[in-house]
């Protein structure tokens, strides 16, 4: 009981990375980036690639399944994306579902079709009896990178300069530019940084999700699920979402599996319909 | 010939619901197909299904303005509907087809208070997550939908009890043309009436269509619910026609696709499904012989291009090359369909 508790929280964390950077560009900068999910498989793969083809220990391919993705990202943000900043949800839609389809077929191509397995090294393996509860060492592990992450973000939001860059560029860009914001800048950086966290969640949730070419589009919906339920003003509602949902499909899984998915999209449209803004928002 | 404004306003939407000879000879060329393409049937049917879906799409993207990810849990609902009634009913196809329509109609009007409650991206996340729903609907009752196996031994009598569907599709095709036919009449008549005008007006401007009266909720559940009703019926006919029916119909890349069809067609005049339908399957077929494992890549490159060159821009330009070609005065740009 308590273990699934555990790896729920576990995947929450991993899903709260995954989808942190969806909810600072679709809440913040109001852009839904439906390609979310491929800067997070470029991180997973980043990491497959240089664990089992150049014997890379796990730990130092982290970085890496961050700045890949990260670099990236603005490569896009300042070819592509910005281009549609001010047009409509249905073109962002159907550019972003363009780039999905194309990132599966490309990696499908580079890759093969076959999932990615990781070897995780001996000493994040195995379990051990915690007061009669089991825990995984990844779990643990996992648990806390993301909790550190969690923190970092909320602090660097909120204290830093930075910060409050991005706030005031989020609330009235016109006004922002006008006191000397560089605000191309800083929604670049942003871009940029949401998507190198989308990889490093790739890469640690790699051997909890699986890895294989069809992922932006298998969790497409988690990260969707985990910001329209958490809402967009704040980090901390995507975060309470997405351990809400981490334990509820951990559980659900595990209790009723014959419901499946089920459970999570109803929850999800029931949260749509009645409190349109998420759950964690005060209604304005 | 000048008059009131009434008279002018009268006489421009008479103008624009008459018939032009391009739309004659374009359903010349559907039914002419029947006997100058006998070898195609198949693939001419699986197009017309298409396209009716498309339209179905268009009814309520370029005429009501809501932008729909998942309008294939309704192509899905029919298809499955059709095809389990054929199996524990009854295998006549039109009262299939009438029933099927019925029930997604009833579906669309069920979904369409939960469509109308959000705005924009709430409302696309809401159809996405109807068709999701649906779709593990249809994936975890086994006992009925037959599962990740697919729906079989759909067994189809004769349509109108005269018709048998033969090998080569020159009955199924035959029936989509004219079931499609039929429906696209209905719709081009619903489109310039009255309510049709009331849609586009709610589109370009929710705000003052209320303002003078319309009601703009109890229009948008009926445009939705009818828009459904047509989806059903095109699942319906898949499923009739093919006897077969799998997941894949309610699956997410059939609403992506659906979406890419109009995008490419066009929205707003009801021909765009069509256009779309023919160009999409006929890319389909030429990239999936070159290359059968990557096909998607390059539909995903179609989709950034045509937003990045801009549709609403891209639709214009073809309507000012057509007024140019035609002598008539260049038509002013329209207001951007779905979103906002």
């Amino acid at each position: 009981m308590l273990t699934i508790l555990f790896d729920g929280i576990a995947y929450g964390m991993v899903l709260f990375v995954l989808a942190c950077g969806l909810s600072i560009t679709l809440g913040l900068m109001n852009f839904v980036n439906l390609a979310h999910g491929v800067f997070a498989m470029v991180g997973g793969y980043v990491t497959a690639i240089l664990m089992n083809r150049l014997g890379v220990p796990f730990l130092l391919t982290l970085p890496f399944a961050f700045l890949v993705p990260a670099l990236l990202g603005l490569v896009l943000e300042r070819t592509l994306y910005q281009r549609l900043y001010t047009r409509n949800h249905l073109d962002q839609v159907l550019f972003t579902i363009g780039l999905v389809f194309m990132a599966i077929a490309a990696v499908d191509y580079v890759m093969g079709s076959q999932p990615q397995l990781i070897q995780l090294p001996t000493w994040l393996r195995g379990r051990v009896d915690v007061f009669g509860v089991q825990i995984g060492l990844y779990r643990s592990f996992i648990i806390a990178v993301c909790g550190v992450l969690v923190v970092a973000l909320q602090l660097i939001l909120t204290r830093t300069r930075f910060g409050s860059q991005l706030r005031a560029a989020v609330d009235d860009p016109r006004v922002a530019r006008g006191l000397g914001i560089n605000t191309a800048l800083v929604f670049a950086v942003t871009f940029a940084f949401g998507s190198g966290l989308a990889g490093l969640g790739g890469a640690l949730g790699a051997e909890i999700l699986g890895l294989d070419p069809t992922f932006p589009l298998k969790f497409l919906i988690y990260f969707m699920i985990v910001v329209t339920v958490g809402g967009t003003s704040s980090l901390t509602g995507p975060f309470f979402a997405s351990l809400l949902l981490g334990i509820a499909d951990v559980a659900g899984k595990y209790y009723v599996p014959s419901l499946g998915a089920f459970v999570i999209y109803t929850v999800m449209i029931v949260v749509l319909v009645f409190r349109p803004q998420g759950l964690f928002v005060k209604a304005r | 010939m000048q008059g009131t404004p009434i008279d002018t306003a009268t006489r421009h939407l008479a103008e624009t619901s008459r018939w032009k000879p391009l739309e004659c000879a374009f359903w010349l060329v559907a039914f002419g197909a029947i006997w100058l393409l006998p070898s195609h049937h198949l693939i001419l049917n699986e197009i017309i299904i298409t396209a009716l879906f498309a339209m179905s799409l268009d009814l309520i993207l370029g005429y009501a303005g809501i932008a729909s990810l998942g309008h294939a849990a309704f192509f899905g609902f029919g298809a499955y509907f059709a095809g389990i009634f054929a199996i524990l009913v009854i295998g006549d196809p039109l009262t299939g087809l009438v029933l099927a329509m019925l029930a997604s109609g009833a579906l669309g009007f069920i979904t369409s208070f939960l469509v109308l409650r959000g705005v924009d991206l709430a409302r696309l996340m809401v159809t996405l997550g109807v068709a999701l729903v649906l779709g593990e609907i249809a994936n975890k009752m086994t006992w009925l939908t037959g599962g990740a196996d697919g729906l079989q031994g759909v067994m189809m009598g004769p349509v109108l009890g005269l018709f048998e569907f033969d090998l080569y599709g020159r009955t199924a095709y035959v029936y989509s043309l004219v079931v499609t036919f039929l429906l696209f009449l209905l719709a081009r008549r619903i489109v310039v009436s009255p309510f049709g005008l009331s849609l586009r007006t709610i589109r370009d401007n929710p705000l003052r269509a209320r303002a003078i009266g319309i009601p703009v909720n109890r229009r948008l559940i009926a445009v939705y619910t009818l828009a459904a009703a047509y989806a059903g019926a095109a699942g319906a006919l898949l499923a009739q026609t093919t006897q077969f029916v799998s997941l894949d119909v309610i699956a997410l890349h059939r609403s992506a696709d659906v979406l890419l069809m109009l995008v490419i067609g066009g929205t707003g005049y009801l021909y765009g499904g069509f256009a779309g339908a023919i160009v999409f399957k006929v890319l389909q077929d030429v990239i999936s012989n070159w290359t059968p494992q990557y096909w998607t890549f390059w539909i995903g490159l179609i989709l950034v291009i045509l937003v990045l060159i801009g549709r609403e821009r891209m639709n214009h330009q073809a309507a000012v090359l057509w007024a140019r070609l035609r002598g008539k005065p260049e038509p002013r740009p329209r207001t951007i369909v779905g979103g906002h």
